[in-house]
């Protein structure tokens, strides 16, 4: 049976009907990533033993009752920050080039639960910094739209694994937008959840306050089916937050009558490619013609959204990232001379050139006399967005806009200019500032044929509103379109 | 740049970092440090005052829980990442002179 083009329900369903074995669907998906990864790269490690071994396992488990979920027996692919239980887990950093968690995070732990079976571990930018996915030190993924540009970052492998169908569905981690500008370039559906819906427990913390793990798959009911698995009160994550309505499946309703969407003006002002632009406010215009109420408003202090995470994101991962130092785990430096230099050295040829530079600046901005002026006064920015977003969800329910500035950019192009590649995480920062689900969802292409997402954010636990409204688009866009290149997969 | 960073505020912060820098990647952070902070001082142009720093979106606290041991001693498998064991514990240069 041809299931690559196949949602994750899609095929859990078949696997339920025993119209396919669990192994059968690993071996497809197996299949597609022998077909492809020379060209794409979308993952660090493949376990194949691993899942055909855990296939047999979950095909007991449904013959006799003991696995029941929707997603039983399809296959997952897990960004390689997220630790999982004896196997590689390397952040695409040299730092952790052999680094074999002890434990499994806790997504990954509800997602056995589940039944699913992990194929691998997905490539990605070093510790999530990166746009592109290109700082990671085990080489680039390449976007399957065109392979001469990039998938986003920094959950690119996810995206380009799921875009061209080497698996069903895959976990990314969003600290500034990287679950959704991937998912936006890469023509795929990403959601961000609200923080403190999906433990973080395991995921490896960049920007601890602002970090979250997330679904990425074909399609919006996968993603709120994936989301309703992973989503969890935990103990073991203090920032964990029990919340109400983990039914996020209740909301795949097709129907916005009356929903009020508002469209912040200020996103649709220089700076905005004019495809993207478009294809945002076709978006709109189905919506309204489904009986929404749209329209554009100033959401204010945009532009103050990128120097603010900059500066709280690098002091979190400053800190975050001083427990690397070749001492209990992962790399360290062949020869040095006493413990500081072995710290030293082990982190100096360990971590790679971005991370080094986050790590920098956010040691810069927490020292003492440079606190106040930067750290504070980011946190001060931080809680003026949230106030404006605040304001804007007492008058609507979604906010709609783009997820990035262009759709994506060439392989090569944009780790030269770090600063500019900064400037293209506008849309999608902002939501991790304050706190906020957001989803993207593919919404048309370029003229070089290249896919432009739509994103849609919500207040905080209000993921049903934008799961809703992101349905009812999709029901009037039509079914997932699979690349060219992994068609010929597929036929 | 509006921003200049000296040599001993890089040799600083690569203390603080924990990390070895070679000239050229000194002479590069202090441009790429510079740059960064030019951009970021855009944030002058907000009035903050009497705005409370926002380290948390919720207003979570403190989760308190009894310290009871719950995971088994692990020290074997805990072990099996380090770069350097004796005597069932990690193997490091010598701290104390």
């Amino acid at each position: 049976m041809q299931t690559k083009g196949m949602t994750a329900l899609e095929l859990g369903q078949k696997i339920k009907e025993k119209e396919i074995s669990v192994k059968e669907a690993v071996l497809e998906s197996l299949e597609q990533i022998h077909l492809l990864e020379g060209t794409l790269h979308s993952f660090v490690t493949v376990d194949e033993e691993g899942a055909l071994k855990r296939a047999e396992e979950v095909q007991r488990g449904l013959a006799d009752g003991t696995v029941t979920g929707v997603l039983a027996g399809v296959p997952v692919a897990v960004k390689d920050n997220i630790c999982t239980k004896d196997l590689l887990t390397t952040c695409s950093s040299k730092i952790l080039y052999n680094f074999v968690p002890p434990y499994s995070a806790q997504a990954v732990d509800q997602l056995k639960a589940g039944g699913a079976v992990m194929i691998g571990k997905t490539n990605m930018d070093e510790f999530a910094m990166g746009s592109t996915t290109e700082t990671s030190a085990y080489g680039v993924t390449k976007n399957p739209w065109n392979t001469a540009h990039v998938p986003g970052g920094s959950s690119g492998g996810s995206c380009a694994a799921v875009a061209s169908c080497e698996v069903p569905y895959a976990l990314g981690s969003d600290t500034g937008g990287s679950i959704r500008q991937p998912s936006s370039f890469c023509g795929v559906t990403g959601l961000k959840p609200t923080y403190g819906t999906v433990s973080r427990y395991g995921l490896i913390a960049y920007g601890s306050s602002l970090d979250q793990i997330g679904p990425i798959a074909k399609d919006v009911s996968d993603c709120a089916a994936i989301l309703e698995m992973i989503a969890s009160y935990d103990r073991k994550d203090s920032t964990s937050v029990k919340r109400e309505g983990y039914d996020f499946t209740s909301a795949l309703v097709d129907d916005v009558k009356g929903m009020k969407i508002g469209i912040p003006s200020d996103y649709l002002s220089a700076g905005l490619n004019e495809e993207v632009k478009e294809a945002i406010l076709k978006t709109a215009e189905v919506l309204k013609a489904k009986g929404a109420e749209v329209e554009e408003f100033p959401l204010c202090l945009v532009e103050y959204a990128i120097p603010a995470y900059y500066v709280i994101a690098s002091a979190e991962a400053s800190s975050n990232l001083a427990r690397f130092d070749g001492v209990k785990y992962g790399y360290r430096a062949e020869e040095y001379n006493g413990l500081h230099n072995m710290y030293k050295k082990s982190r100096s040829e360990g971590f790679g050139e971005e991370v080094k530079r986050r790590i920098m600046l956010g040691s810069f901005v927490l020292s003492s006399g440079y606190y106040d002026a930067y750290y504070l006064k980011a946190l001060r920015t931080k809680a003026l967005i949230k106030q404006s977003f605040d304001r804007a969800f007492e008058k609507y329910d979604v906010i709609l806009g783009p997820v990035a500035p262009t759709t994506a950019p060439r392989l090569g192009e944009s780790l030269s200019d770090p600063l500019q590649m900064y400037l293209g995480d506008i849309y999608t920062i902002s939501v991790n500032l304050a706190g906020l689900p957001g989803i993207s969802v593919p919404c048309g292409t370029d003229a070089k044929g290249l896919p432009i997402g739509v994103q849609l954010i919500g207040d905080c636990f209000q993921e049903k509103k934008i799961i809703r409204a992101a349905y009812a688009y999709e029901q009037a866009r039509g079914s997932w379109q699979a690349p060219e290149l992994a068609q010929k997969g597929v036929e | 740049m509006a921003n200049i960073i000296s040599d001993e505020t890089i040799e600083y912060v690569g203390i603080l970092a924990k990390l070895e820098l070679s000239e050229r990647e000194k002479e590069q952070a202090k441009k790429d440090i510079g740059r960064m902070l030019d951009y970021v001082d855009k944030l002058n142009e907000l009035d903050t005052a009497g705005v409370e720093p926002m380290s948390h979106v919720f207003p979570v606290h403190n989760v308190f829980r009894e310290d009871v041991v719950t995971n088994a001693d692990d020290r074997e498998n805990m072990l099996k990442n380090a770069p350097a064991v004796k005597d069932g514990s990690w193997k490091v240069p010598k701290t104390v002179e």
